[in-house]
């Protein structure tokens, strides 16, 4: 075994430790499927929580979305982002010539999965904020692959803003049916049937 | 050649077998019957047996291992148990943001110093170390996170949280390194003891309350427990408890009062986490509806959290040491 998967055995273990990281599979069972996974967004340790509630034969293959300059600003950070999760990196300043989905499209056309947060930012607890497009682009541009929605409840506890050692809460992950678009649907239409799909599965869980 | 002949580890051997013979046997027995097609009433039944029948697997298997790996071990072990009741505790109740560095304080500071207490066998500083000074170190620290809302109600929860699963827990591994008078080396007994009694006293009130049907005591927090229920689970754990006598440092009469003293708190403990789980809107946690995905360790854990501390105070005091 090499440094990388040691080192992230290790923090899957650490995230069980002080988590739990149970994951609740309704609708659709952990398989080795292409997926665009989708959910809430409310903490740093958002990500790190729906990676290791996975099985660990599809971290491998699931990525996360990184923030170029922040991600990538000191070697342990890049090395901890490229080598123990895979990530796409995507840059948040927008330059003319370049689509910002590009890292993701071609993340996607490599066959590999996503998780993404497409409320772009942090929300407050409550209710997620209204979802960005990049979402519903995706779809557009792979109809196959599916789209797993998913609620993570209780992480806000686990690590609020501004805080940096995690306090041990148990936290699940309700994963449910793939969604897909529908043709002709509106962008608008579909990102906010994504998005009631997503809280609709905090009662579930 | 009688067994009070026989050298401690070679008793202690003894004892295991019989343990785990005997409850192999119940499994089994257990395990045959449930081919059967009982009614819907028959199988809560048995599911409430099973139930119980898994906490003393895991009671006994703890127990083994803290004999087996020695006192630095247990207490370890002890720790991590605390741990993850306490990680369960925190999860049902609604904390807030300010109270994140009390949490911490909790987790990782008070925590691991009592255990490290308790491998000191430094007991006096083990016994008032959480009733005073995290009594008062956590309120500070929760106040200086500048949130007044709801305060009392936020401290007192932290700390009833730490009085039950780490100071109350803590004491189940004091046991195993209390030096009594003629009785070294052999603390695996008293936890032996205490874990048996306890698990004797659930076991007995959850088949006499299903029994007996008597009405129950505060239906609106346990179906199950009436007063009748609990003396019978008192008085079953008295029993094993004499029956027992041979293995504590306590002569026959005495054992019966310790094992009816905690077997009877332990059940209490019990009936007090179900008003916490109906409080936290949690019906069942055994496992497959909890809310959390908490695998219901605290739940299998808190009469021995109720019991363990009562039962080491009356040893001490029995003992005056």
């Amino acid at each position: 075994m090499k440094l990388p998967e040691v080192a992230g055995l290790a923090l899957a273990f650490v995230a069980r430790l002080i988590t739990g990281a149970q994951g609740h599979w309704y609708g659709a069972p952990p398989k080795a499927e292409q997926r665009i996974y989708f959910a809430n967004h409310q903490s740093h340790f958002d990500w790190v929580l729906i990676w290791a509630s996975l099985p660990r034969e599809l971290r491998a293959v699931t990525r996360p979305i990184a923030a170029r300059d922040y991600w990538t600003s000191t070697p342990l950070k890049h090395w901890i982002t490229r080598e123990i999760f895979n990530a796409v990196y995507v840059s948040r300043e927008r330059k003319d010539a370049e689509d910002p989905l590009e890292p993701l499209l071609e993340a996607l056309r490599h066959g590999d999965s996503l998780v993404i947060f497409p409320e772009g930012t942090r929300g407050h607890a409550g209710d997620p904020a209204p979802f960005k497009s990049g979402l519903y682009a995706l779809a557009l541009a792979f109809p196959e692959v599916q789209l797993i929605p998913a609620w993570i409840d209780n992480v806000q506890r686990v690590m609020p803003k501004g805080e940096v050692v995690p306090v041990p809460i148990l936290c699940t992950v309700t994963f449910g049916a793939p969604l897909s678009l529908l043709p002709a649907e509106d962008r608008r239409v579909f990102l906010d049937r994504a998005r009631a799909a997503v809280i609709a599965l905090r009662e579930v869980a | 050649m009688g067994l009070r002949d026989l050298s401690v580890s070679h008793q202690v051997g003894l004892l295991f077998v019989a343990l785990f013979g005997v409850l192999a046997l119940v499994t089994l027995v257990t395990f045959v019957r449930s081919f059967g097609a009982p009614g819907p009433e028959r199988r809560t039944l048995q599911e409430s047996f099973v139930r119980g029948l898994r906490a003393v697997w895991i009671g006994a298997t703890i127990f083994w291992i803290s004999w087996a790996a020695g006192p630095f071990v247990s207490t370890l072990l002890f720790g991590f148990v605390s741990f993850l009741a306490l990680r369960e505790f925190v999860t049902l109740t609604h904390t807030r943001r300010g109270d994140h560095r009390s949490l911490l304080l909790a987790f990782f500071v008070v925590l691991p110093l009592q255990y490290v207490l308790v491998g000191t066998r430094l007991f006096n500083a083990f016994t008032v170390f959480i009733p005073v000074y995290v009594f008062f170190a956590i309120p500070v620290v929760s106040a200086l996170a500048n949130d007044p809302f709801h305060f009392l109600e936020r401290t007192a929860k932290i700390q009833w949280g730490i009085t039950v699963c780490v100071y109350g827990l803590s004491h189940t591994p004091a046991l195993l390194l209390l030096d009594l008078p003629n009785w070294r080396e052999r603390g695996a007994f008293l936890v032996f003891y205490l874990v048996i009694v306890v698990a004797t006293a659930q076991l007995a009130q959850e088949l006499a309350s299903r029994r007996l049907r008597r009405r129950p005591v505060a239906r609106a927090i346990s179906r199950s427990f009436s007063w009748r229920a609990w003396l019978a689970g008192a008085a079953a754990a008295a029993v094993v408890g004499a029956l027992l006598y041979w293995t504590t440092p306590f002569k026959p009469l005495p054992s019966m009062a310790m094992g009816a003293i905690a077997g009877a708190t332990g059940t209490l403990g019990q009936f007090v986490m179900d008003a916490l789980k109906r409080d936290a809107g949690v019906r069942t946690w055994s496992g497959r509806a909890s809310v959390t995905g908490a695998v219901g360790l605290l739940d299998r854990v808190a009469p021995l959290c109720f019991a363990a501390p009562v039962f080491f105070h009356s040893v001490r005091w029995y003992f005056g040491i």
